[in-house]
Order: C-alpha cells, then structure tokens, then sequence
C-alpha cells in the first residue's frame, strides 16, 4: 500500500504510523457519552472509509486518508489541517 | 442420543474398516430453518458452535439455532496458527484462559471427537535480563492461578531446541519461560467435534443463513431477518469476531471494536523438526509445525483497520526476518501458502463477553488474535451468560462498559487502553 502525501508525495505505507479514524473532536465539557463514543466507539466499516495517518518517517504532517477497507484503495487524501 | 449411536471408538473404526466404511454418516444434520427458537446464537464459528454446544450440554437449552452466514469451518476457526495455552499474567484474563485450558483437557472426551489436541508444551523465549524478570514474574502469576510454568535458563532450552541460533549478536537467547501444558490442536475439528455434539442435542446448524437485519421492539429483542426468512427468538447471541461492527449496527449499536489483519503462513510438508510452540521474545514470530509436516507461523498485526483478508508485504518481510533470525535453519522451506484472518480488536486488547442495553440481546466478540485456545471458555461462559442472565465466574471481567467507566480495564501489555495500541 502506498499514501499520496500531500507535501512529499507517494510513500510507502511503513512511513507512516496509522491513527485511526478521523472524528471530529468533542468539546472538552461535551460529557462523558460523547467522549466514550470518540475515544472507544467505532463505525468500524467494511467499505469506504476516513482514517488518521501521521508521516512519522517524512514530513510529520498528519493526513486524512480516504481509503477502502476491502480493497485497500485510497481514493484521496489531504492534511488534517485543511480538513 | 445421536452422538451415542454414531460415537466413535476403536471398536467402531475397526468394524468400519472391516466392512467397507459404509457405516458413516454426516456429522450433523441440515435443517430447515424453524419460524421460532428460544435462543439464535449468530455466528457458526469456534465460538458459536462452543456456546450451542454448552447451551445444549451444560443448560439444556436445546430449542437451538446457530446461524452461519458461510459454511462450517470457513471462518477464523478454520484459519489460525492453532496454539493453546494459558499464559496470561493479569487478573480478568489469567482465570479465564486457565479455565479454557482446562476445559480443552477434557474437550475430547467431552465431544466424543478427536480434535487432535497435542499439549506439546510452549517456550517463551526471552533475549535480555530485562525480560527474563518480566517472564519471572509472568510465570509466577501462572502458578499462582494454578497452571504451569517453567523458568528455563540458555542450556536448559537448548536441550529442547538445539537448532535457534543462540548467539545471533543482536538478539542472543537467553533462556525461555516453558509451558508444559500448552500446544496446538487441530482448528477445523474443533468446529466440527462442537457442530456435532450441539447437533446430537437437537441444535439446529443452519448454514449459508446469513442475518441481515435484528428485530427489536420495546426495548427488547424479537428475532432476527435473515437470508432464509425471519425467525423469530427470545434470546440472541451476537458472536461473529471481526464482522462484530455490522451486526452489532444491525441493532443499532457502534462497538469499542476495529477490525484488523492478520497474516500466517505455511511452509511445504516437512519431516518432524520443531516438536513444540516456539516463540520469538524479540519480535513477532511464532511457529509450530503441523502433524501433516507444515510449519504453521505467524506475526503482528499489519496495523490498520480491513476487511480485506489479506495482508501487505512489509509485516511478511518483517515475519520472515523474524523467523530467520531465530532459526536459521527454516531458510530453505518453501511457504505453501499465506492468508489474512479478520481480526476484532478492543482497545485493551481483551475481549467482551456481556449484556447489551437490549434485553435478551447478548454480544460475545474483541477476541482481537487470540480467539482459538478461548473457543471452549468463551463458548462456556457465553451460554451461562445467555442461559441464566449471570456473567460466569470466569468471565466476569469481560465487560463492556469497561471502556467508558475507564474501570476494570485488562491491558495485558501494558501499552495503554486505545485503538491501534495491541
């Protein structure tokens, strides 16, 4: 598998250390319903979806990256950042 | 009693043989689906058929039915690395793993089945100082729940396994933690030694059922939608492993689940070489050999959430370093074939047996890569569950409000409570 950074371009995945899914973070006093459902709670899907990629062994930009988990084919990716 | 009538012994092997082994027949019925049952157990996998099997046997719960979206066999129970054992340091695992061996001590006299489980015993190899005390103190939590361990030094293991590579410069090996009562069995037996023994109760087997929808009204389960019709049930059991997210959504929950893959592999048939479970202490690696003569081995996770069954090149790079620095001598077998299991991963790396928020809806699921030595006491554990609406003794750690009350939490490594952390 390989990720399209936005600044370094194609890379192999083992650059890059994988976060998870990209979720919108709650308000800190959004209580505790809000948090376990950030925190531990997943959609967890078999299909499309959006998940978290650091590129801890290139530029440290942290990415979104849209992906298909029965495939393994990336559709697109962009900075966290500009989300 | 089917499994009377049809039992196997010496005696009948013998007359079969002598009589052109027209005497077999199928080792569990194929039955149409009823319009109701008391209880639906979704998911013909180990654990499943473990839970029919004990519903039937331990309760008496008979008016059974196991849905299977596949066929029996075809799911994880059928693609794994085998291993048995209870080796677990902290409290919540350690007594359920340690009833789990104990049940699998007695699995075969119990089924009626050889499931050809062979406690060929497991080493623990460890590399530094470091680890030898923390295999210490790991060993001494499995005496102290009363299973088996042993502190073996360098020359100790070598009269086990003369063939590692005991002074690789990076990773010498410095002795091993030995599990006597650990080894293998053989998986798909096991799915089909429980298939047989919850069919002979009167369990019904229904494959190629696939669920596709829950009925819930009034806060309580009422049956499910499937593929060959609606069926209607009192009590449902959800235990399908990595595909826990979709069904469990059937019912409108979301799971402190992501599924990931993991990859093992199989060499060419060989002459007996590796006689027990070795594992590496340095890195992800572990192996045993089959009795057709395969060496069956297997590594991490790839680390990122799939369905695809089938993993990517850098982990089978990284397990066959792995196992080349360990023992050397594996180099020239061929790898017959590799394949990617869907694994369901909690954020603790532990798994959950439990009520939902639904009544009569229960989940047994976040057996991340462990679920084959766990089939028997998951299966146990769950039908007690279902059948008495009381966790088991064993299992009453396996909750699943864990994650959101922070309490009770079972990080077996010590890495944190968090997705992609096990």
């Amino acid at each position: 598998m390989r990720i399209n950074c936005p600044i370094c371009g194609d890379r192999d995945h083992r650059e890059f250390y994988y976060r998870g899914a990209a979720m919108a973070r709650p308000d800190p006093d959004a209580g505790e319903a809000a948090w376990d459902d950030y925190v531990y709670l997943r959609e967890n899907p078999a299909g499309e979806t959006r998940d978290l990629w650091y590129h801890a062994s290139g530029c440290n930009a942290w990415i979104v990256v849209s992906r298909n988990t029965l495939t393994h084919a990336i559709t697109s990716t962009e900075l966290a950042a500009e989300s | 009693m089917g499994i009377l009538k049809n039992g196997f012994s010496g005696l009948r092997v013998l007359k079969e043989g002598l009589t052109g082994n027209k005497g077999w027949t199928p080792h569990w019925r194929d039955p149409e689906p009823k319009a109701e049952y008391d209880i639906l157990i979704i998911g013909g996998g180990g654990h499943g058929l473990a839970t029919a099997h004990y519903l039937a046997s331990v309760h008496g719960l008979t008016n059974v039915a196991v849905l299977e979206k596949g066929y029996i066999g075809g799911g994880n129970i059928g693609r794994n690395t085998t291993i048995v054992r209870a080796n677990y340091f902290l409290p919540g695992n350690s007594e359920f793993y340690s009833h789990s061996l104990k049940l699998w001590e007695g699995l075969e006299q119990d089924l009626n089945y050889n499931v050809m489980h062979s406690q060929r015993g497991i080493f623990n190899l460890f590399h530094s100082d470091a680890q030898r005390d923390a295999f210490v103190r790991r060993g001494n939590a499995m005496i102290n729940q009363g299973d088996d361990a042993i502190l073996l030094d360098r020359e100790g293991v070598r009269k086990h396994l003369p063939y590692l590579d005991y002074d690789n410069a990076r990773f010498p090996v410095f002795g091993a933690l030995h599990h006597p009562r650990g080894g293998t069995a053989r998986h798909d037996a096991v799915a089909w030694g429980y298939a047989r023994g919850a069919d002979s109760r009167g369990v019904d087997i229904l494959q190629n059922c696939e669920v596709t929808g829950i009925d819930i009204e009034g806060g309580g389960v009422k049956g499910v939608q499937t593929t060959r019709g609606a069926i209607k049930a009192k009590k449902v059991g959800i235990v399908v492993a990595g595909r826990s997210g979709q069904v469990a959504a059937m019912a409108g929950m979301r799971l402190p689940i992501e599924s990931h893959v993991l990859q093992a592999f199989v060499t060419e048939g060989l002459k007996p070489v590796i006689d027990n479970v070795v594992t590496f202490g340095m890195g992800h690696f572990y192996i045993s050999q089959s009795d057709k003569g395969g060496l069956v081995f297997g590594g991490d996770l790839d680390s990122y959430a799939t369905y695809a069954a089938r993993g990517n090149l850098p982990m089978v790079e990284h397990v066959m370093e792995a196992g080349m620095t360990l023992m050397p001598m594996i180099g020239k077998a061929k790898i017959l074939r590799s394949w990617g299991g869907i694994m369901d991963m909690t954020p603790d790396g532990s798994p959950i047996i439990d009520k939902t928020d639904i009544e009569g809806l229960f989940i047994d699921c976040g057996w991340c890569y462990g679920g084959f030595k766990a089939a028997p006491a998951s299966g146990h554990c769950f039908a007690h569950l279902i059948a008495t609406g009381r966790p088991h003794e064993a299992a009453r750690g396996f909750r699943i409000d864990r994650f959101r009350t922070g309490y009770g939490i079972i990080d077996e490594e010590g890495t944190g409570s968090q997705h992609n952390l096990h």
